[in-house]
């Protein structure tokens, strides 16, 4: 039996009830998917992979990557891309691809050795499918959280000014190479552009400090210094202070606070500034 | 014959400002130079001025530290001016912290840190 043969016959068991068979794809897998996606929707996503389905193999198509399947590839790229964005699992979207296998077992069922042997010939065709989906349908996945991680690095070092040659950082988070990198350059840019002389590291929000951390922080101090500024950390609860004690870090030559009042109220006071309080309160 | 670095005189203090990224050779020259007119004109303190500078390598940031060593031998203090921040983070990844050398953000805050050390000893 040659290939062209074969082909022919994949077409004849997908058309051989035409409508009925797309029909029923659309049932089973909106079945599976709840009322996520509506059901206009799915059924246009499905009746234009079944009709791009039955041309690519009208023109013998046998291989996932041949050319006759690009507009079918195009198609299952598209909808894995958007079941990846609207959080779809995996086994959803690929449950699309392999529907249609369980949609032909019934007409199987009827049908003659010769059908049999083209139901495996389809089967393995949508097998490839299905893992097109899924590879696609990852790649979506790694792109969104790349772009997420990114944003993320943006939003999450914010450089305040408290007083006028005062500059805080409050730091958010679990502290990396990539995320420090990123906060010593924002903090050593801060102090240029505002001509700050007191930096202050608030590390209330960052849940846990191992070598690695406490390495970059003393990095960021000491370029600070060089650059002629001092830096005061703050926000150090006492579980991380034991930490830091248990782990042997030294921060020797650098002021520490349990709070960032108590940290802006040393920074004050070494530019030069007194707090008073009025015993009577606003005058 | 390599290029030589200005030394202004403003009072008691010496001014070094460096325009451009530095040569080996110029900076022994500048080593020379600066303990020279230390002694000529009992200078006080030191200024250097490094806001132009965008590279630094190691033979650099060693001679800041043994220009401000030379400079406490003869009783001046140095003050090194306007790092840029990629400067701090090269010299700090080289683990070169300059121990011993005040720093300040730019010329003016220099000159002042100077002013109140010499304030303070004079009290």
């Amino acid at each position: 039996m040659s290939e062209q043969a074969d082909a022919v016959d994949l077409v004849d068991l997908l058309s051989v009830e035409g409508e009925d068979l797309a029909a029923a794809w659309v049932r089973e897998v909106s079945g599976s998917l709840g009322r996520r996606v509506s059901a206009a929707e799915l059924e246009r996503e499905l009746r234009e992979l079944y009709e791009a389905l039955v041309e690519a193999l009208r023109q013998d198509a046998v291989d996932v990557h041949s050319e006759q399947m690009s507009e079918v590839r195009a198609l299952l790229t598209e909808l894995s891309r958007s079941r990846a964005r609207k959080g779809f699992s995996p086994t959803e979207t690929a449950i699309s691809v392999f529907a249609l296998k369980r949609v032909l077992e019934p007409v199987l069922r009827k049908g003659s050795s010769e059908s049999v042997h083209a139901y495996l010939q389809l089967s393995r065709l949508l097998d490839e499918l299905g893992l097109f989906t899924i590879e696609t349908y990852t790649q979506t996945r790694d792109a969104l959280i790349t772009a997420q991680a990114e944003q993320l690095l943006e939003l999450s070092t914010p450089v305040v000014r408290l007083w006028d040659g005062v500059i805080a950082v409050p730091l958010v988070g679990t502290l990396d190479s990539a995320r420090t990198q990123v906060v010593m350059e924002k903090l050593l840019q801060a102090l240029v552009d505002t001509g700050s002389e007191q930096a202050i590291i608030d590390i209330t929000g960052v849940p846990a400090v191992d070598t690695q951390v406490a390495q970059h922080l003393l990095k960021t101090i000491v370029a600070a210094r060089l650059m002629g500024a001092e830096c005061t950390v703050s926000g150090i609860s006492p579980q991380i202070a034991q930490t830091i004690v248990a782990l042997g870090i030294e921060f020797e030559g650098i002021a520490t606070k349990a709070s960032l009042a108590d940290a802006l109220k040393l920074a004050l006071r070494r530019s030069g500034v007194d707090l008073v309080a009025h015993r009577d309160g606003l005058r | 014959m390599s290029e030589r670095i200005p030394i202004l005189r403003i009072g008691e203090n010496l001014v070094v400002s460096v325009q451009f990224d530095l040569e080996d050779q110029t900076v022994l020259n500048l080593q020379e130079d600066l303990a020279d007119q230390i002694v000529a004109h009992s200078a006080r303190g030191v200024v250097i001025d490094i806001s132009a500078l965008e590279i630094v390598d190691s033979f650099v940031g060693r001679m800041l530290a043994t220009v401000a060593s030379i400079s406490r031998v003869l009783d001046a203090r140095t003050v090194v001016v306007g790092m840029r921040p990629a400067v701090a983070i090269t010299l700090v990844e080289l683990g070169l912290s300059l121990g011993g050398v005040s720093t300040a953000l730019d010329l003016e805050k220099g000159l002042a840190k100077l002013r109140a050390s010499s304030d303070a000893a004079q009290r």
